[in-house]
């Protein structure tokens, strides 16, 4: 089970890499090995901004559907809209090419609120 | 928690386990789509272990099979094995399952989960000169499949394989070990299902024997998700999904086994008096038309009326479309037009389809 180091983690099992003041977003490789083959990721493509905790898409895999929640407040200032023809790759790439959203970070505040590596390896037992 | 006798093999395998129907159980090794592609292309392998081996010996077994069961056990051939159900008074489905007759014994091949249940009704039931005997426990089951299942199987078992009928078997000996090898399944391709007892390592030898003659096939292990994803391409009925004990075999597809000019089995006035009436809802099977996945329990609409209930989806994997199964009011079947699944407040477009989805 890959958590990298550099990634910050909510109980949801989505993460975030921080680049300057934006946030990118996707689902940790634990969500997607707990899911299994992803057939759909539908991103709430009408969003402009986002608070923490609100849902900005859903991931669809064979035998369930999960809600993708948002770790941190911001604007959305992309989608990965290669996810619509290509979902498998959350189960490739979760941390790489499987990423969701990028969001402008509203409250930097709020990434002290996120996991560390460490906090969310104990999180799901690994 | 239970455990088959090939669970250190699923973990050796680093098999995804979840608890199902009290046993730790592989949902999947590698991915749900793979396995399921290698059981309609190549050989796949299952370990069912979890379902219910129950014997019914005596002088009256066969009545009492008879009175238990819906379809008509005394066609059975000593060898053969015929798909079946047990219903409540009502109608109502207990179990489905498979009965098998060996001489003058009958083997019960029940769901795990309703295991408990259906031994409790049959003790409820019994009658005269009657045993019954689960060995559940004893027995592991393991499910070859694919169209490279025979091929797989050829050498390791000392009857010729090519002449095993559909719904036979033979008692025989796969990879040295006693067995009973039937021709069966629950995934529509060519397959077998092998029962044998004995301990954990006798359960690996067969096992890794089928692994290594099914190399060459790329053979792979497979599990609950793909038989799930499997048995749904071919409209097959899951218990607790698509029948239950509310629903009954007449509205579930299943009137091919109810045979109704039996005399005096279980749900036999109740289910003639529904066919009188004629049935309310139907079992059918339905693809969207736009993307998403159905979902047990989703709403089926047309405009505003809702007119049944979805009971089982998925994204076919054989096909790549997303297909279900549901009960619809049949004052509304009409194959001409579209309905909405309510699919968490979202409605998706849907038509009635052919079942079973991949023709074989």
């Amino acid at each position: 089970m890959t958590i990298p180091a550099d990634l910050k983690f909510t109980r949801d099992h989505e993460w975030v890499k921080v680049e300057g003041n934006i946030g990118t977003v996707g689902i940790t490789d634990f969500a997607q090995s707990e899911l299994g083959d992803i057939v759909f990721v539908d991103l709430k493509k009408t969003l402009t901004e986002i608070k923490k905790g609100e849902v900005f898409g859903t991931v669809e895999a064979v035998k369930t559907v999960a809600d993708l929640y948002a770790p941190i407040s911001g604007k959305i200032i992309e989608f990965n809209t290669n996810l619509e023809s290509a979902a498998e790759v959350v189960n490739k790439d979760p941390y790489g090419e499987g990423w969701m959203i990028k969001i402008e970070i509203a409250n930097p505040a709020e990434l002290d609120e996120l996991l560390d590596a460490n906090s969310y390896k104990e999180l799901i037992g690994a | 928690m239970k455990y088959t006798k090939l669970n250190s093999i699923h973990k050796k395998l680093n098999a995804k386990l979840v608890e199902f129907a009290g046993f730790q159980m592989p949902v999947y090794y590698t991915s749900i789509v793979e396995e399921h592609l290698s059981v309609r292309n190549g050989v796949g392998v299952f370990d069912v272990s979890h379902m219910g081996e129950i014997f019914i010996s005596g002088k009256d077994a066969l009545n009492f099979v008879q009175k238990v069961t819906i379809n008509d056990a005394s066609k059975l051939k000593s060898g053969k094995a015929q798909y079946s159900a047990m219903c409540y008074e009502n109608g109502g489905i207990v179990d489905d399952l498979l009965v098998y007759l060996f001489e003058q014994e009958f083997m019960l091949v029940v769901n795990a989960s309703n295991k408990d249940k259906d031994l409790k009704w049959l003790l409820q039931n019994k009658f005269g000169d009657v045993f019954i005997d689960d060995k559940s426990d004893d027995y592991t089951l393991i499910a070859v499949q694919g169209p490279k299942s025979a091929e797989t199987l050829k050498n390791l078992v000392e009857i010729d394989i090519n002449n095993l009928k559909y719904y036979s078997f033979e008692i025989t000996k796969v990879g040295g070990v006693d067995a009973i090898v039937s021709r069966t399944g629950y995934t529509g391709e060519l397959g077998y299902e092998i029962y044998l007892t004995g301990d954990e390592a006798t359960a690996e030898k067969v096992w890794n024997a089928i692994f290594e003659e099914g190399k060459k096939f790329d053979i792979k292990a497979c599990g609950l998700g793909a038989r799930d994803n499997l048995r749904l391409e071919m409209a097959y009925c899951l218990y607790g999904n698509d029948i239950n004990e509310n629903t009954n075999p007449l509205e579930a597809g299943l009137e091919w086994i109810t045979k109704l000019d039996k005399e005096g089995f279980i749900g036999k006035d109740a289910l003639m008096k529904i066919k009188q009436a004629g049935i309310k809802r139907k079992l059918l099977g339905f693809e969207l038309i736009e993307k998403g996945i159905p979902r047990h329990g989703n709403e089926i609409f047309y405009d505003s009326i809702k007119i049944g209930f979805v009971t089982s989806g998925t994204l076919s994997p054989f096909l790549n479309k997303p297909i279900g199964l549901g009960y619809f009011n049949v004052n509304f079947i009409d194959e001409s037009k579209l309905f909405e699944i309510d699919n968490r407040g979202k409605r998706l477009k849907a038509k009635l389809t052919k079942t079973p989805f991949v023709q074989k």
